[in-house]
């Protein structure tokens, strides 16, 4: 049971993480991705005159049912089998993440900042609506996240997703280096 | 259901998320702050071995559990590429999370990452109402 409780080490998780992309290819010809589910629930969902939400989202269900499953996978590996133990950091890390003003290190994310109260507060908003909304923007303006570019796009050698990827690591270090600092204390 | 395979494949995938804690704002701090290999090993190991396993599709035209042949699209440069891929890392940073994450975290039993997901949901309807004024 232990290997079901317990975090996996990077040798484990990566590979089996990059097995999706083949998988989904020998499933039902599907390319790895992710960020696309967005897409379709505003197709789905939201009525709109936009043209870029009129097409048959339904022939794309695949992907949300996707989804749907890895949320029920979440639940299973988080919930009924979740890790007993607080993550396991990186001494430097912590003491970084200290100094941002982190103090709740008992789940996956620090819940003294991600909670419900906390959308009252401006940090709040900008962490987790701005941060939202650029995730949702930035990803379908690119063309793919980090499963659709930065997996499957690189495994597939493709030229754009190497310049996504590039950029996507950019823009987290421009946030985490020199933003992040300041958000976290207003 | 036809579709129901891709629920496993996703229960699978949201599960090894979990596990890998590569859905962690930690994980992610820990990354872009160069301070542990955790992630870097991961995101380059699953690029190998996808890597690996299109060569191995590519060379023997291994066709779909149901005999089609396997296609791919390729990926088209647009400026999106840049300004859409610098403005995600910015969020990726700020939540911790990826489109991927979201759904996995959510179903960890955390509710309040609900308010991203929506929030990249309408990040996505906004795109889709501005895409012809942005520069491609």
């Amino acid at each position: 049971m232990n290997i079901l409780t317990q975090p996996w080490p990077w040798y484990i998780a990566g590979p089996l993480i990059g097995l999706m992309v083949p998988l989904l290819l020998l499933a039902g010809n599907k390319a790895f991705g992710i960020s696309s589910t967005l897409r379709h629930i505003c197709a789905a969902c939201i009525p709109t005159q936009a043209k870029f939400f009129k097409y048959d989202w339904k022939a794309e269900s695949w992907n949300l049912i996707f989804a749907l499953g890895m949320i029920i996978g979440g639940f299973i590996a988080g919930y009924l089998l979740q890790n007993p133990n607080p993550i396991e950091l990186s001494e430097s890390a912590v003491e970084s993440m200290n100094k941002l003003g982190v103090k709740n290190y008992s789940g996956l994310i620090p819940q003294d900042i991600f909670n419900f109260q906390q959308l009252l507060t401006v940090r709040g908003i900008i962490l987790m609506v701005v941060g939202g909304f650029f995730i949702g923007f930035g990803t379908r303006y690119a063309g793919g996240c980090t499963s659709g570019h930065a997996i499957m796009g690189l495994s597939n050698l493709q030229m754009p997703s190497l310049i996504a990827t590039c950029c996507f690591f950019a823009g987290g270090l421009l946030m985490t280096w020199f933003i992040l600092p300041y958000i976290m204390n207003l | 259901m036809k579709n129901f395979r891709f629920l496993l494949i996703g229960m699978l995938f949201g599960f090894i998320l979990i596990k890998a804690e590569v859905i962690s704002w930690f994980r992610i701090q820990e990354m872009f702050r160069f301070q542990s290999f955790h992630m870097y090993g991961i995101i380059g190991s699953a690029i190998c071995v996808g890597m690996i396993s299109l060569l191995i599709i590519k060379k023997y035209k291994i066709k779909t559990f149901s005999g089609e042949e396997i296609k791919i699209a390729p990926k088209e440069f647009t400026k999106g590429n840049v300004i859409g891929g610098l403005m995600f890392g910015l969020g990726w940073a700020m939540t911790g999370a990826c489109p991927g994450p979201l759904y996995a975290l959510i179903g960890s039993g955390l509710p309040i990452i609900i308010v991203p997901l929506a929030s990249a949901i309408i990040g996505t309807y906004v795109y889709g109402i501005l895409k012809d004024k942005l520069p491609h």
